[in-house]
């Protein structure tokens, strides 16, 4: 298998304001996704793995190490890449179509291609027939849906997934994790999940990766042997509560010393 | 720490270039320094450069007038004086009557209703357009000047005391009631908390149309007031006079806008601040 | 407090036939009260207890009002307050939303221009009048020259607090799709500004009518403002409140127009909260 995206020993330092001192955000961060793999990033909070997505976007530039998509280095955002915002990102002042035309609009795609490839992606994501609705007017649920067609529809190389599940309610969380994996089955993307839950993280990817407390480093990659497709009976195999079982311990080796510290 | 204050800094300095710079492009318009140094360059053209004092006075004789003014002659204090009355007496009859008026009307529906469409008509007209009709009631005098005063800031006050209490959080009127307050415990704990920082954005509207009734009421005067004594000045060309006046109005203006700032931060530390500091 | 979504709004509570809906109760007591209000003030005239020379009354007004319009000597003093109200309002416009826009999105720019917009806006520009009609003349040249300052300031600061109040996030999305500067000022930045943008035009349109009537109050040849000076001295109280009320009206109308337009672009706001 080919290797779609590599982070080579990434690095992010930065003047600390309270201290006068450097702040270790990421340290010698190494890691490589295959293409069509999809791959979660946990780890405790603040361990810098929102900020990791954000390197590999080109919305931040690390301090060290380089970022390689599919062999080329990456130093600013572009359409080769694709983010799922956590929630609320949608522009409020555009519609539905509006907001998923919008990264088309920003490469310069003539306005009838481009609603022509949203119109796809908005069908894809099932919200046809709702294209003229503003996003007060969507539930949470739809309003994500609307922010992956916007990153699909950039047939980005990788999809980059950040939390984007984050504020949803459990049971439409659930719903559209499943659907996140038929959408993933159908487009055959390489995706970077980036979450908190590491159900939701075992649940959808082929690897889990366990990030370090700050500074964060990627403690472990563990592979996640589940056949796929997956339902969500899934949970309650008791296969997938011993993935949760260990990984959840990996975390608790972090979280545990700062518990200690702030205690 | 040190980003930020030089962040500080770099405002302050910024502004004060800019302030410096406008000054002495100014001082060099009076002066006729631009036109001097272009003279070579433009010929006779460089005289557009060169703005005559009736025109224009220089930042230094302003200066210099003002002091003059303030400190030796001291002749701007009655004219201050006056001006500053009329102000108070003006805000206190327009708060005293405004708020009361305003959180009574917000309370009531039927009030409300009846009340809407003449704050509307009220707000939307420009109440200086009434100024003939008040000199023919009253002259031109101390009262017709406060009068003018009073009418401008009444409308603020008034229409902002009368939305403080319609919007309202009904949640905290069925909390009171269910604690079974009366209605005066209802207003005074919950009403009229809930009415200040509205209250406060009236008043500082209400302010800055104060400041606009000082000058228009007294076009008409012909004795005492700061804005007398910038309309005698402009009607005699006494130019530097003019430019005291105004720079008098400024400094109360700011002064003015800056103390209801500090009244209203400290009213409203219970507020989450929504505009960053950071 | 959770707005209603399109498709709830037909499944709103029925109401009792015998009782007014809330609207047509708040038009109806709002148009009571103006009625009864006029019905006063004509009674009272009418009775002799007050001299109409210094209230007038509705009907003397109305009838200052047919004259005038029937035999058109109004509309020359209108002309020219339109004129000195749109010349110097427009120039704010085009003025003030560049200039808000841009010293909110350079900071060091914002430093060198804020000064002099806080001492502005600190003092009424009616205030400047005396050097204007020095500068400008008594004609229309100085009322341009007020009305436009004292719209101006206004503008540009709602137009600053806007393009401030804009979300990071926003940005960052933009950002994130490789968009152009000019991109994320037209497709992010402009939008996010509308409600602060609107509050603004409306304040500003304010001052651009108070610029108008003080400045022909204070000195002038023509305008309404005019005619309600000559009317004035004249004890002609009648005209008065007629000028009175043009000036009312244009300000009805164009916080009206304003309103129209604001909720053109603000279709994507949760109604009801939008006010």
């Amino acid at each position: 298998m080919t290797i779609k995206l590599e982070a080579h020993r990434i690095g992010l330092e930065y003047g600390d304001p309270e201290s006068d001192g450097r702040l270790v955000a990421l340290n010698d961060v190494s890691l490589s996704i295959h293409e069509n793999e999809f791959v979660s990033i946990v780890g405790p909070s603040g361990c810098g793995k929102t900020t990791f997505l954000s390197i590999v976007d080109g919305l931040i530039r690390a301090t060290a190490g380089q970022i390689l998509l599919g062999g080329t280095p990456v130093s600013e955002p572009g359409p080769d890449r694709a983010v799922v915002f956590q929630d609320s990102s949608l522009l409020p002042w555009r519609t539905v179509l509006g907001n998923v035309v919008f990264g088309l609009e920003c490469i310069g795609v003539r306005p009838s291609e481009a609603r022509e490839r949203a119109a796809h992606y908005i069908e894809m994501v099932g919200l046809r027939g709702f294209e003229n609705r503003y996003s007060y007017q969507l539930s949470g649920g739809m309003q994500q849906r609307v922010n992956l067609a916007r990153a699909l529809v950039m047939d980005p190389q990788i999809l980059l997934m950040d939390e984007p599940f984050a504020a949803l309610d459990a049971q439409t969380r659930e719903l559209m994790q499943e659907e996140l994996l038929n959408i993933w089955q159908a487009s055959g993307k390489t995706v970077l999940f980036i979450t908190h839950q590491i159900d939701e993280a075992i649940f959808l990817s082929d690897r889990v990766i366990v990030f370090s407390a700050r500074p964060g480093r990627v403690k472990e990659s563990v592979d996640i042997e589940l056949d796929r497709p997956r339902s969500l009976k899934l949970k309650r195999d008791p296969r997938f509560h011993a993935y949760e079982d260990r990984i959840w311990s990996l975390i608790q080796e972090e979280e545990k010393p700062r518990a200690k510290a702030a205690g | 720490m040190l980003r930020e204050s030089y962040l500080a800094c770099e405002r302050g300095i910024l502004g004060a270039l800019a302030m410096a710079v406008f000054l002495v492009a100014w001082e060099g318009l009076a002066r006729g320094w631009w036109a001097d140094l272009l003279q070579p360059a433009l010929g006779t053209a460089a005289n557009v450069l060169r703005i005559r004092p009736i025109f224009l006075a220089s930042p230094s004789a302003i200066a210099e007038m003002a002091f003059q003014m303030y400190f030796v002659t001291g002749e701007i204090w009655p004219h201050l004086g006056l001006s500053a009355f009329e102000f108070v007496v003006g805000f206190l009859i327009a708060a005293s009557i405004g708020i009361p008026l305003g959180l009574v009307a917000g309370r009531y529906r039927l009030l409300s209703y009846a009340v809407e469409p003449l704050l509307a008509a009220l707000n939307a007209t420009p109440q200086v357009a009434l100024l003939p009709l008040v000199v023919l009631w009253m002259g031109t005098g101390l009262p017709a000047r406060i009068f003018i005063i009073v009418l401008l800031m009444i409308v603020p006050i008034l229409i902002n005391s009368h939305a403080a209490v319609r919007t309202i959080d009904p949640k905290w009127l069925r909390l009171a009631r269910s604690f079974s307050a009366s209605e005066w415990r209802l207003f005074r704990t919950i009403v009229l908390p809930a009415a200040v920082p509205f209250l406060l954005a009236g008043v500082r509207l209400a302010i800055g149309r104060g400041m606009i009734g000082i000058v228009v009421g007294e076009i008409y005067g012909s004795a005492v007031g700061v804005g007398v004594m910038i309309n005698q000045a402009g009607s005699t060309f006494q130019t530097t006079r003019v430019f005291v006046g105004i720079l008098t109005i400024v400094v109360a203006g700011l002064v003015l806008s800056e103390v209801v700032r500090r009244i209203e931060r400290r009213v409203e530390v219970w507020r989450p601040s929504t505009s960053a500091d950071s | 407090m959770s707005a209603p979504m399109s498709m709830g709004l037909s499944k709103a509570r029925p109401m009792p036939s015998v009782r007014l809906s809330e609207r047509a109760q708040r038009q109806l007591v709002g148009a009571g009260t103006v009625v009864a209000l006029l019905l006063l003030w004509e009674g009272v005239v009418a009775s002799g207890l007050v001299d109409p020379l210094y209230i007038s009354s509705p009907s003397r007004i109305l009838r200052v009002a047919i004259d005038q319009f029937g035999s058109g000597a109004i509309w020359p003093d209108i002309r020219v307050s339109s004129i000195e109200f749109l010349v110097g309002y427009v120039a704010a416009i085009l003025v003030g939303i560049p200039l808000g826009l841009m010293i909110g999105w350079s900071r060091r720019l914002n430093y060198l221009l804020g000064p002099f917009i806080d001492i502005l806006n600190a003092v009424p520009r009616v205030t400047f009048l005396p050097l204007l009609i020095l500068w400008f003349g008594i004609g229309m040249n100085s009322k341009f020259a007020v009305v436009f300052m004292g719209a101006v300031i206004p503008i540009v600061i709602a137009t600053h607090a806007g393009v401030r109040a804009n979300e990071a996030r926003f940005i960052r999305v933009a950002r994130s799709f490789s968009a152009s500067e000019w991109k994320i000022m037209t497709a992010i930045i402009l939008p996010g500004t509308v409600p602060f943008l609107f509050a603004g035009l409306k304040y500003g349109a304010g001052r651009a009518l108070l610029g108008v009537v003080v400045g022909e109050i204070y000195a002038s040849t023509a305008g309404v403002g005019h005619m309600i000076v000559e009317a004035g001295n004249l004890f002609d109280t009648d005209t008065v409140f007629f000028g009175v009320l043009l000036f009312m009206a244009a300000g009805v109308a164009v916080t009206t127009i304003l309103n129209r337009i604001e909720r053109h672009f603000d279709a994507w706001r949760p109604r009801g909260l939008a006010q």
